[in-house]
């Protein structure tokens, strides 16, 4: 079944600015990693798939539902966490998520033995009768997921929920999160700027910048690409592109190093011979190991 | 001596706590009126801070306990001199500043509260449509100013009753009378909760609200005065649409008659204008709740 299809998705604010343009993806139930850069239209998508802005063009659906017919349907399916601070601060987290319950259709009983479930499964236990307003953002966070999960929905769409955590903080919500999607039997959307988080405990990447689809595909189809050298001089970088360019060698930029995909043993050779030929003082020359973040990174170059 | 093979062909104890780990929910899912009704209610309880803090609780009950003491002095006095003071519909007229303070308390209270601290989209982004949302609070609104009112009257009434000394049949006259108050009680509270939920929902900040809500009421008053006094008869009977307290006054002088100015005329004259005074209560209303509809589908999407 598949999770989330989109078909040439585009949503134009006020016909100027375009937040998602002829956006066409499919992807299969698991965790999704949602990246982009600030104003990507990563919130654009999440509010479509719940139904709350209608898309300019183009057709969605949720879980099998199209979100525009039927957002009621969708949303009684789907959990939603915020970006933004949405905790009213003088209510407990107890309180705030058994009513959120409700508003999702529990029973009074249900609701509440299922949010102290869900602040349960979040880490928050003997917290979850003191208010909000005192809570740590990391706190904040579990609480936020917590009412996306109260209801037991079959997807997640959780927009940055690193944000503002340090990095014990992160690695905790990225286990949680890691945990649902595997344990739970949830589906989960995650949207990020942080690529490098993400790629840790997705499946399925999707990447959009400018409203526009980069890629999506499995982590593993992503990975499995070859590997990178990199390759930095003191001097002379431009001349050895150059020269590297000629010897038919994909070279990409990254500030002051250069990147060559690592074909077999004789790039190493290639690129020592270049360096040499333009006599030119190697600072460093070491295999790296591949990460996404490098595919896009050469993607933009590309069509800078 | 150890006995590794006993240990290992000892069958698993019963007794252990196992962590079940997440359970899927399969028990029912209510439907669009439950959940209305659960919004309602918890709209209904904030109003009076159950649920809520010490502090929320304050100003709420200060104006319940204050309109209850006027309508327990009321029937105390009543019992004396077995001569009613004031009818159920001028005691809710004599009320109308506490109904205006406790609307300014408790609208921003149920709408800017959620404004301000974001919670909308968690609300939004669940079945629950957006109107529902809006019209929940509205209908808790009436409903705690409907209970504001009434129920004193209803203290009124029983303290009437009890000291009647005609038998059934001057509890029936006492019920006769508190009806049409009781409908009166629920005029004030339709019109007070609408235009001042409106007036709450514009803003997040709890301050604005109530003072927004106190301006709406009472620097309207003003108009009706000068109006009131202008050289023309008809415009003069037609001052007390400026304002919301006075354009209710006028649905009732129009409607109860002698129940609420008692033969003499009183100090507002409507003269025939009495359905024009009732179209136009009509017309706030509906037009208050439109535009505050109208703000539910445009907020935090």
């Amino acid at each position: 079944m598949t999770l989330i299809a989109t078909q040439s998705l585009t949503k134009t604010y006020g016909g100027r600015v375009t937040a998602l343009a002829d956006l066409t993806v499919a992807v299969e139930p698991g965790i999704i990693g949602l990246v982009g850069a600030n104003g990507a239209g990563k919130s654009t998508l999440i509010k479509i798939l719940l139904g709350l802005i209608a898309p300019t063009s183009g057709q969605v659906s949720v879980l099998g539902i199209d979100p525009t017919a039927d957002p009621a349907a969708v949303r009684a399916r789907v959990g939603y966490m915020p970006e933004h601070d949405c905790l009213p601060p003088d209510l407990s987290a107890a309180e705030l998520v058994t009513h959120l319950g409700r508003m999702s259709g529990l029973p009074r009983t249900a609701a509440r033995e299922r949010a102290s479930e869900a602040l349960r499964h979040v880490g928050l236990y003997e917290e979850r009768y003191r208010p909000v307003g005192g809570y740590s953002t990391g706190m904040k966070q579990r609480v936020k997921l917590a009412q996306a999960l109260v209801h037991d929905p079959d997807l997640l769409l959780l927009d940055e929920p690193t944000n503002g955590l340090d990095p014990a903080g992160r690695d905790a919500m990225l286990a949680l999160v890691h945990r649902i999607g595997t344990e739970f039997g949830i589906s989960v959307l995650v949207c990020s700027h942080l690529l490098g988080e993400v790629e840790r405990i997705c499946d399925t990447l999707i990447a959009i910048d400018g409203g526009k689809l980069l890629r999506a595909d499995h982590i593993s189809a992503m990975t499995s690409a070859t590997d990178v050298l990199a390759v930095e001089v003191s001097e002379g970088t431009e001349e050895l592109a150059a020269r590297l360019a000629e010897l038919k060698l994909p070279v990409a930029r990254d500030g002051r190093l250069l990147l060559v995909p690592l074909a077999d043993d004789r790039t190493y050779d290639l690129i020592l011979g270049a360096v040499a030929e333009l006599d030119l003082p190697l600072h460093r020359l070491d295999q790296r190991r591949h990460r996404v973040a490098e595919l896009f990174a050469t993607r933009e170059l590309s069509h800078a | 001596m150890p006995e590794p093979t006993a240990a290992a062909v000892r069958p698993a104890p019963t007794g252990v706590i196992h962590d079940i780990g997440y359970q899927r929910y399969q028990g029912p899912r209510l439907g669009r009126r439950q959940v209305f009704g659960a919004l309602y209610l918890h709209g209904l309880r904030t109003a009076f801070g159950f649920g809520r803090s010490a502090k929320a609780k304050i100003f709420p009950w200060l104006v319940v306990g204050i309109v209850s003491l006027v309508a327990v002095a009321l029937a105390a006095v009543r019992s004396q001199i077995g001569e009613p003071v004031a009818t159920y519909a001028q005691f809710a007229d004599a009320m109308s500043w506490l109904v205006i303070f406790f609307v300014a308390v408790v609208a921003p209270e149920l709408v800017s509260r959620d404004l301000r601290s974001g919670v909308l989209p968690l609300y939004f982004s669940r079945p629950l449509p957006r109107a529902d949302y809006a019209l929940a609070k509205l209908l808790a609104l009436v409903t705690a100013l409907w209970l504001l009112l009434g129920g004193p009257q209803l203290l009124m009434f029983l303290g009437a009753a009890f000291t009647t000394k005609q038998g059934m049949r001057g509890v029936w006259n006492e019920l006769l009378d508190l009806l049409p108050g009781l409908l009166y009680a629920g005029l004030w509270a339709v019109v007070f909760a609408s235009v001042g939920l409106l007036v709450a929902s514009l803003t997040g900040k709890r301050a604005f609200a109530a003072g927004g809500v106190v301006a709406v009421f009472l620097m309207t008053t003003p108009i009706v005065g000068v109006l009131s006094i202008l050289p023309s008869r008809a415009a003069n009977e037609l001052a007390g649409l400026a304002s919301p307290s006075t354009l209710v006054q006028g649905v009732g002088i129009w409607s109860l008659g002698d129940l609420l100015v008692e033969g003499d005329p009183g100090e507002m004259m409507i003269g025939g204008f009495g359905p024009v005074y009732a179209l136009a209560a009509v017309l706030l209303v509906a037009g208050a709740t439109a535009l505050l509809l109208a703000r539910y589908r445009k907020v935090a999407s």
